[in-house]
């Protein structure tokens, strides 16, 4: 026998990921809310202590959720559950950790608890997902260990176009460095403020190395399969399903358009008669009022 | 993998994707996801059309789970979901398998499942802490862990074979 049995070796973290492509995540605070999910069709929960759109109204810090509810979602489903830890604090993702969640989400909808670093994922056994605004921001983030990235959008606002925006600078960047010579490559990696061998592996394959998710404003089937037209692997959402009318069934009908991206037919059916979707918010405002969530944790 | 092999591959989504199909992946995922989906697309009349006609089904992880008695029941066992535990304990390991050749197979287990019951039709090709982890039966071949994320194609390779022959003995008949 040549190797032994390893664990939490890169292959072994990204494989989650690798496995939950072509589903739809989703947020939840209680483990009512988690079985609600996987009813629906959801391939994963992700625990968090107040949905994005609550996190807005309220203010104040948001922080990784209680353990004992993290415990509770775990005893509620049999699907994976994610967990997010604020950016930089690493104890928290210890915590998660040692509470044996399936992934962390070092997530920019938590208030930040280190405005200079983020954590050293590589440090740790349970794999990581991260949030990026471009495809920098992405290559920084596999260089400190993610085995998953998804777009940040903007959390929160049910408005998709932060997105949208996002997801076509990641993939239009990932293909734009597979035309660049190989004597490039190190002034590109200056230009995204990356490592230069992640540079390398995305320019080899023209795409990321690691599963790519929308996250970030998803509030109708229609926005999934947008998404995922976009090049989105799968999807993250979060305020779009518990702050709609109809939880349950907008659940299942953005499972269906997020399986089914392809086949309007199939997503036209999904979309009827599922009540009010949460309501929008404008990003310009938010912006002038400095509330963006996506410029934390760059 | 299979399409280096040589076959045609294409995404199966709604029951028509099954037509002309000489046999059928139901790759890992969640099993729970993948039965709604099954359900939501009304796709268990043709994946048991598929199983009945005598073509090969191949289920890794979540497949398995999909394929065995108290889901879709192509294969006469039964699985246990997430029997190795959680992601944490997720890992690779060299797993020696029946029918590819005496070099081990790197295999990578995912909150992977193992057989906790197989009937006398079902050989075991591969086990691992003392559970069977790769099993075939009655045209249906399993296992627990994900070929399908390294690049070793033997596993693809037998489930290939499985088809071909499958589809020689079906022109025979005819």
């Amino acid at each position: 026998m040549g190797r032994v049995t390893e664990r939490a070796t890169f292959r072994v973290k990204t494989g989650l990921a690798e496995m939950l492509k072509g589903g739809v995540i989703m947020d939840v605070v209680t483990p009512e809310e988690a079985k609600i999910a996987e009813r629906a069709g959801a391939c994963a929960v992700m625990a968090l202590e107040r949905v994005p759109a609550d996190i807005r109204r309220d203010g104040g810090v948001a922080r990784m959720s209680d353990p004992a509810m993290v415990k509770g979602i775990q005893e509620a489903v049999t699907i994976p559950v994610m967990a997010k830890a604020r950016i930089g604090h690493f104890a928290e993702a210890q915590i998660l950790q040692a509470l044996e969640v399936d992934y962390i989400d070092e997530s920019e909808v938590l208030t930040p608890a280190d405005e200079r670093n983020h954590i050293d994922k590589l440090a740790f056994e349970v794999p990581f997902v991260c949030g990026a605004t471009s495809l920098g921001e992405a290559l920084r983030r596999l260089g400190e260990g993610a085995a998953m990235i998804r777009s940040k959008g903007e959390a929160g606002t049910g408005n998709v176009v932060e997105a949208v925006r996002h997801m076509r600078e990641i993939v239009a960047g990932a293909r734009r460095l597979t035309q660049l010579g190989p004597e490039e490559l190190a002034g590109a990696a200056k230009e995204h403020q990356a490592p230069l061998e992640v540079v390398r592996v995305v320019a080899e394959a023209g795409r990321l190395p690691v599963p790519l998710f929308c996250a970030g404003g998803i509030a109708t089937p229609a926005d999934a399969a947008l998404m995922m037209q976009l090049g989105a692997e799968g999807n993250f959402v979060g305020s779009g399903i518990f702050k709609s009318a109809d939880p349950e069934r907008r659940a299942c009908a953005i499972v269906e358009a997020t399986t089914h991206f392809n086949d309007p037919e199939r997503v036209t059916a999904a979309s009827i008669g599922l009540g009010e979707a949460m309501p929008g918010l404008e990003i310009s405002e938010l912006a002038a009022a400095d509330a963006l969530l996506q410029d934390r944790g760059a | 993998m299979l399409r280096e092999l040589g076959a045609e591959a294409s995404e199966v989504r709604v029951p028509d994707g099954l037509d002309g199909l000489d046999g059928l992946v139901v790759p890992g995922g969640e099993s729970t996801t993948i039965s709604i989906g099954i359900e939501s697309a009304g796709l268990e009349p043709a994946i048991r059309a598929h199983h009945e006609a005598g073509r090969p089904v191949f289920g890794t992880c979540a497949g398995m789970i999909v394929c065995d008695d108290a889901h879709l029941g192509l294969i006469d066992a039964t699985a246990t979901r997430n029997a190795f535990g959680r992601q944490l304990q997720s890992f690779e390991a060299d797993l020696e398998v029946e029918g590819i050749g005496d070099e081990p197979l790197r295999a990578v287990f995912i909150r992977a499942p193992w057989i906790e019951r197989h009937g006398p039709g079902v050989e075991v090709l591969a086990s691992y802490a003392g559970h069977p982890v790769a099993i075939r039966g009655g045209g249906v071949l399993a296992c627990a862990f994900h070929p399908e994320l390294t690049d070793d194609p033997r596993l693809h390779a037998l489930f290939m074979a499985m088809t071909t022959s499958a589809r020689e003995r079906q022109g025979a008949e005819r």
